[in-house]
C-alpha cells in the first residue's frame, strides 16, 4: 500500500466513530423530505449537491413553511458560515495544493472530516500527501450520508405519520448542542436565538426568523465575549 | 426559481463557504475574536430550528399546554448534558415523546 492510500484509509478510520450520529441524521432527512412531498430523486440530488446535514434540513423546514428562495438561500448561507472557520483553520496546511485539489477537498470539508483531519494535519505538517486524510474522512461521511438518505427515503414511505418522527429533527439539533449547555455565553445565546425564532415566527416577514434570530444572537455573542475579556483584564 | 435551481444555488453557497477560505487565505487572516465569535454559530442558529419545532403547533401558534414535546425535550436535554452522547439524546427524546402520547 503506498503512502497516499495509507493516509486515505487512516482518514476513513479516524472519522469512523464520528459517523455514528450521521446515520440517524441522514435517515431523518430522507424521511422528512418524502413527508414533505419531495420526490426521491430531489432528495438524493440535495444530498449529493448540497452535502450538508444542517443546510439540507433547514432548507426543508423553510421550504415547507413557504419561505421564499432568497430567505432559504440566506439561511443556508448562515448555517454554513461555520465552514469559513474550518477553511481558515485548515488553509495553512492546504495552501500548497493546486486548484483542483482545493476544489475537491472543499467539497468534502464537513464537520466530522474537519475535526479529525485538523488533528492529523497538526501532527503531520511536513507530509505533502496529508490531504488524503481529509479525502478519506470526507468520502467516508459522503458515502454514509448518501446511503442513509436512501434508507430514509424508503422508510419515509412506510413509517406512519402518527409516530411524529418530525420531532426527531429538533432533537437531532439539540443533540449537536449538548456540549454548549455547559457554557454560560452559549446558554444565553441559545435562549435568545430560540425565543426570537419562536416569538418572531409569525411576525418576522418572509419567514426570515432563522436568519434574524442567528444574526441578533451572534451580535450578542460578539458583545458578551468583549465584556468577558474586559472583566478578566 | 425552480426547486432544482434553488438546490443548486444552496449547493454552491455551501461549497463556497468551504472553499473560499482555503482558496483565498495564505496565512491566518482571522484574529482570535472573529474565531471566537464564529465558534458560537451553532449556538446561534440551531435553537432557531429547535425552539419553533417544539413550541409552535402546525399553524404556527405558540402551544404551551398539552404539548408533550416540551417535556420530552427537557428529558432529552438532561440525558444529553449528562451523557454527551448524540444518539442517547435523540432516542431518549423520541422514547419519552412516544411514552407520553401513546401510554400516559
Amino acid at each position: 500500500m503506498n503512502n497516499k492510500t495509507k493516509i486515505f484509509f487512516k482518514g476513513v478510520k479516524d472519522s469512523s466513530s464520528l459517523m455514528i450520529p450521521v446515520v440517524p441524521f441522514g435517515i431523518i432527512f430522507g424521511v422528512f423530505a418524502i413527508d414533505l412531498g419531495l420526490t426521491p430523486l430531489t432528495a438524493i440530488a440535495m444530498s449529493v449537491i448540497i452535502f450538508g446535514g444542517a443546510s439540507q434540513i433547514i432548507f426543508l423546514q423553510l421550504f415547507s413553511a413557504g419561505a421564499s428562495s432568497l430567505v432559504i438561500l440566506s439561511s443556508v448561507g448562515a448555517v454554513n458560515s461555520r465552514h469559513l472557520l474550518y477553511g481558515a483553520v485548515l488553509s495553512e496546511h492546504l495552501s500548497d495544493l493546486n486548484l483542483t485539489w482545493k476544489i475537491i477537498v472543499s467539497y468534502f470539508l464537513v464537520d466530522q472530516a474537519f475535526a479529525v483531519s485538523n488533528d492529523y494535519f497538526k501532527k503531520n505538517k511536513k507530509d505533502k500527501d496529508k490531504h488524503f486524510h481529509l479525502l478519506g474522512g470526507g468520502l467516508n461521511c459522503w458515502t454514509i450520508w448518501q446511503v442513509t438518505t436512501i434508507i430514509g427515503i424508503y422508510l419515509g414511505s412506510i413509517i406512519p405519520e402518527k409516530l411524529g418522527l418530525s420531532f426527531a429533527i429538533p432533537l437531532t439539533f439539540l443533540a449537536l448542542l449538548v456540549n454548549d449547555f455547559r457554557k454560560l455565553i452559549n446558554v444565553i445565546i441559545i435562549m435568545i436565538s430560540g425565543s426570537i425564532a419562536t416569538l418572531g415566527y409569525q411576525v418576522i416577514p418572509f419567514k426570515a426568523y432563522v436568519i434574524v434570530a442567528a444574526t441578533v444572537s451572534l451580535f450578542i455573542a460578539f458583545i458578551l465575549t468583549k465584556l468577558m475579556k474586559k472583566y478578566y483584564e | 426559481m425552480s426547486n432544482f435551481a434553488l438546490i443548486i444555488y444552496c449547493g454552491l453557497i455551501t461549497f463556497l463557504t468551504r472553499f473560499s477560505m482555503i482558496a483565498l487565505l495564505k496565512k491566518e487572516m482571522f484574529n482570535e475574536r472573529i474565531r471566537e465569535v464564529l465558534s458560537y454559530v451553532p449556538s446561534a442558529i440551531f435553537p432557531a430550528i429547535i425552539f419553533p419545532a417544539i413550541f409552535l403547533d402546525s399553524f404556527g401558534s405558540i402551544q404551551l399546554e398539552n404539548n408533550p414535546k416540551i417535556l420530552a425535550t427537557i428529558i432529552a436535554m438532561c440525558i444529553g448534558v449528562l451523557s454527551r452522547n448524540i444518539l442517547a439524546t435523540i432516542f431518549s427524546g423520541l422514547v419519552s415523546y412516544w411514552f407520553i402520547i401513546f401510554i400516559l
